[in-house]
């Protein structure tokens, strides 16, 4: 469990060769302490609150039940790679118009399971969105107000694209 | 157009949003040691032994502490009553001899990385001679009871009787219809999504120690640890980063932050103290486990007479600083009248001391309870009287303002009475009561329940020193500062985790200076940067530190006045501030802009007036010389019971809230719904349990419910206005209203929805069980 292991990371289409771990490090611990992306936080260790998610291979996971090591040759995504160019994204703008983060502290895991969602299932209905959202825990907001701001980012998806739904 | 009362986009969103928010475990200080402590198995029994040499001996592991090598004084919080009345706890920082709570820290153990001192604390040998627990409020105070204190008879920590109006025993005889309601509530975990944390380390260059560590108390923490490390304040300072909530429950100052301090102190490096879920949800602070035996004296027509009232919370095994264990007894006995008018009172509270973690504050403190209290009386005696229960609330609400209590508490405007009608109406103009009829046809149990409430906000020196704490919060300080390019600085002493003061309290400072927000930066919780202030908690930021903050503004704003008035070559009285300028009230064309104002203030002072000071600051205070001022709300919601789950699920649920002026509508609607989740998850599913060796039950997620989207529902949210008096923007508190009333009408929506089978449930959580139960569904 000690032994050190030398792996590579490929985060937010950066690759991180030479990371010296240990083989019980998980993904989250060595996301935020050896790469520095604080972004990604820890809620419960034991895959229950979601404040952890981050996409693997573009799918949601938690990032405290996986061991680095099983990341090896995996595209990472984390909650740093959704701005661009200094800006928000539609979704981060669509959580922030909606009020939907307080404290802030479940938001990246929030941010990032609505993305890996909505990749999948652009169309979803506002229950299908609430059901995914029963993934996390958030404290603070009550859920609504995440829902409406991954309804909304959805919509205006929708009507980027010309779908008339 | 004004800033406040517009939803404007919250300053902290961006970074909290893109990743670049800074939590206290975020810092990465090079060389630091990581903090993990071993923690009593035993709930209650003296330490014969702690043996750390495996500690020391596993790889990666620095030191390892005990009590008695860091020697530090305890934590005992004081209330200023005699000794019938309030018994203190010494708390030490490390467990000496005597262990009373299972998760109790016994030593400190450090090491070079996070996994390595969880190695450490597992090496760890302690032995103990284990005692006979206390694991209940029936149990501490049973007589023959093993003492946790030896100081506190009966367990007895705190045992106040008040208001006994005379003759109350003959209104009770000669009353038409006396009912009783017996109401407990399971203890609960306040449950920030952050765990606590802190990182301390020892500077130098300023000969400090500097602690980040997630507190809503700031300046309370510093002045601890200052005293249990033998430091001049001076010497400490606390920082507190970016935080993941706290709901009260970081409101009080823990043991583990000191040891914490004091480790880096004696081993002069960065030591970080990250609690885990476990440690957060078994050996953190816990509240809400109250039970109450009240009895209500009405007449004929529903107007309540007389209440008595025994209360008896179970605050675990310490009093918590600063607030003691008679946080919650207190906040109950003097607030349970709530919104009604009642003639005679009398209330006996206690708080006992169990082999439980210790009770804090949590959203709420004690009215959640209270309030299902009042409630639950409102519609027994409807039930027993044959009344509307919304038609026996109307003729007992306080509806003439303002109103002094048989509490000896003035009620300053609110809108009780508007609120419920508004409610109501709601729920009537759906079809509501027409749904519930054709459910029940159908054999169908669904249920409308109301709670109509009040919650004193802004509590001042006056308000907590009537409490006879020891320590008085109650003001706040803030200083407004104009820097050369024109824009505004302004400290506060309240600590957001949460509430948006980063972007409401820029509001606030934006109208007094004719700014835009983007040119207002709020600073808080740094105690070498923000001068005193008692942090957030009991919905008191808005209405004290929001007013501090406009009163610092505004006299930044008569400064400006003067100084353009002189430069201006013209009266005090014909200028005015306009959109980032000062100009001439007859001439609007002859303005100074702020940066030009700021200039020579600071950069050409030989053009200022002969009495002025150079630079462009101003401080001012605020504090509440009464009883501070009272938000209300009414909360209706329809239920239905499921026999087969027992599960309760929420069909609507609508809030008219009135916190006076909402400085920004969203951030107003944000509290209540994540305050009535917090209501609903008491109401439905949280409980924190203990078997009976006082081995806590509830040690994870799996254990402990804490509700999804799935469980809460979208709450419609209403706002009625009366503007508070004494606070500079009119605002009343918003902090804890949802967790109040929430638990109250999710219980009497239940009870309406059994109506048919006769049962009447009085204890929160509700729990499926209970629901099948009374439905008869599981026999």
């Amino acid at each position: 469990m000690t032994e050190k292991l030398l792996i590579s990371l490929t985060v937010n289409g950066r690759r991180h060769d030479d990371l010296v771990i240990e083989s019980r490090y998980t993904l989250v611990d060595v996301l935020r302490h050896h790469l520095g992306l604080t972004g990604t936080h820890v809620g419960c260790e034991h895959g229950v609150c979601g404040a952890c998610t981050v996409l693997l291979d573009g799918a949601p996971v938690r990032a405290c039940l996986i061991f680095a090591a099983q990341a090896e040759g995996r595209d990472i995504r984390t909650v740093e790679s959704l701005s661009h160019d200094g800006g928000l994204n539609d979704l981060q703008r669509a959580f922030s118009a909606c009020h939907g983060l307080q404290c802030g502290f479940c938001t990246p895991g929030f941010l990032m399971l609505a993305e890996g969602f909505l990749a999948g299932r652009p169309d979803a209905t506002r229950e299908e969105i609430r059901e995914v959202v029963s993934s996390n825990l958030c404290r603070c907001t009550g859920y609504q107000s995440i829902v409406d701001a991954i309804e909304r980012c959805a919509r205006e998806r929708r009507e980027a694209r010309g779908d008339a739904r | 157009m004004s800033w406040v009362g517009r939803s404007a986009a919250r300053r902290e969103d961006p970074r909290l949003l893109s990743g670049h928010g800074r939590f206290v475990d975020d810092l990465h200080v090079p060389g630091t040691l990581h903090a993990q402590f071993v923690r009593s198995t035993v709930a209650h029994g003296t330490v014969t032994g702690v043996d750390l040499s495996a500690t020391l001996a596993t790889p990666g592991v620095v030191a390892a502490f005990t009590a008695a090598d860091l020697d530090l004084g305890d934590i005992t919080a004081i209330l200023d009553r005699p000794p019938s009345e309030f018994v203190p706890t010494a708390m030490p920082v490390l467990a000496r001899d005597r262990v009373r709570y299972v998760g109790e820290p016994v030593a400190v153990v450090l090491a070079g990385n996070p996994y390595a001192v969880e190695d450490g604390v597992e090496a760890a040998r302690v032995t103990y001679e284990a005692d006979r627990p206390v694991v209940s409020a029936e149990q501490a105070l049973a007589p023959g009871a093993p003492l946790l204190h030896p100081a506190a008879a009966a367990n007895t920590l705190v045992d106040v009787s008040m208001f006994a109006t005379e003759g109350i025993d003959a209104v009770f005889a000669g009353a038409h219809r006396v009912v009783r309601v017996r109401v407990n509530s399971a203890r609960q975990n306040a449950l920030p999504l952050e765990t606590r944390g802190a990182v301390a380390s020892w500077d130098p260059r300023e000969e400090q120690l500097v602690v980040h560590t997630c507190t809503q108390v700031p300046h309370l923490v510093r002045t601890l640890l200052a005293e249990c490390l033998g430091l001049d304040e001076r010497a400490v300072r606390v920082i507190a980063p970016d935080m993941g909530g706290g709901f009260g429950l970081k409101c009080v100052v823990g043991r583990e932050e000191l040891a914490a301090a004091a480790a880096a102190l004696r081993l002069r490096r960065p030591v970080k103290w990250i609690e885990d879920r476990r440690d957060a949800l078994t050996a953190s602070f816990l509240a809400r486990e109250q039970h109450y035996d009240v009895r209500a004296a009405f007449d004929e027509d529903g107007r309540m007479l007389a209440l008595d009232a025994g209360i008896v919370c179970d605050m675990g095994a310490y009093s918590c600083y600063p607030f003691t264990a008679g946080i919650e007894p207190l906040m109950a006995s003097a607030e349970l009248p709530g919104v009604y008018r009642v003639p005679a009172y009398r209330v006996r509270a206690r708080a006992v001391t169990t082999n439980k973690a210790p009770s804090a504050p949590y959203r709420g403190v004690s009215r959640p309870q209270i309030v299902m209290v009042m409630e639950r009386l409102m519609e027994r005696a409807a039930r027993e009287l044959d009344l509307d229960p919304v038609e026996v609330r109307r003729r007992n609400l306080i509806t003439e303002f303002p109103y002094t209590g048989v509490n000896d508490v003035t009620y300053d405007p609110g809108s009780y009475l508007e609120s419920l009608d508004f409610c109501e109406r709601l729920l009537r103009d759906e079809g509501w009561y027409e749904r519930r009829e054709a459910a029940a046809a159908e054999g169908r149990h669904v249920g409308i329940g109301y709670s109509c409430f009040n919650e004193r906000t802004g509590y001042g020196s006056a308000a907590f020193a009537r409490r006879k704490m020891a320590v008085v919060p109650g003001f706040d300080l803030a200083e407004a500062r104009m820097d050369l390019s024109g824009t505004v600085t302004v400290t506060t002493g309240t600590m957001s985790h949460g509430q948006s003061h980063e972007t409401t309290m820029a509001q606030i400072v934006a109208d007094r200076l004719r700014l835009d927000i983007a040119q207002v930066k709020i600073h808080q919780g740094d105690t070498d940067r923000v001068p005193y202030g008692f942090g957030t908690f009991a919905s008191r930021s808005a209405t004290i530190g929001g007013s501090a903050v406009a009163r610092a503004a505004s006299a930044l704003g008569d400064r400006l006045l003067r100084l353009a008035a002189y430069l201006l070559d013209t009266t005090g009285d014909n200028v005015e501030l306009h959109d980032g300028s000062v100009r001439r009230r007859d001439d609007h064309g002859r303005a100074l802009s702020y940066r030009e104002l700021a200039e020579v203030a600071y950069l050409k002072a030989h053009l200022l007036p002969k009495d002025a000071e150079p630079g462009l600051t101003a401080s001012a205070s605020f504090d509440v010389q009464g009883d501070g001022t009272f938000s209300n709300a009414a909360h209706g919601v329809v239920v239905e019971l499921h026999p087969g789950t027992g599960q309760v699920e929420i069909l609507r649920y609508v809030c008219v809230e009135d916190c006076g002026v909402a400085i920004n509508p969203q951030v107003v609607e944000g509290q209540c719904r994540g305050g009535i989740a917090q209501g609903i998850a008491g109401a439905l599913f949280e409980q924190v349990t203990y078997d009976a060796q006082g081995e806590p039950e509830c040690a994870s997620f799996i254990d402990y419910k804490v509700p999804t989207a799935c469980e809460i529902p979208d709450i419609e949210i209403h706002h009625l206005q009366t503007p508070c008096a004494f606070t500079e923007s009119g605002a009343k508190g918003a902090g804890e209203g949802g967790t109040i009333g929430a638990p109250a009408a999710v219980l009497n929506a239940v009870n309406d929805a059994l109506r048919s089978t006769g049962v009447e449930l009085d204890d929160t959580p509700i729990r499926p069980e209970t629901v099948q139960r009374a439905i008869g569904a599981c026999p």
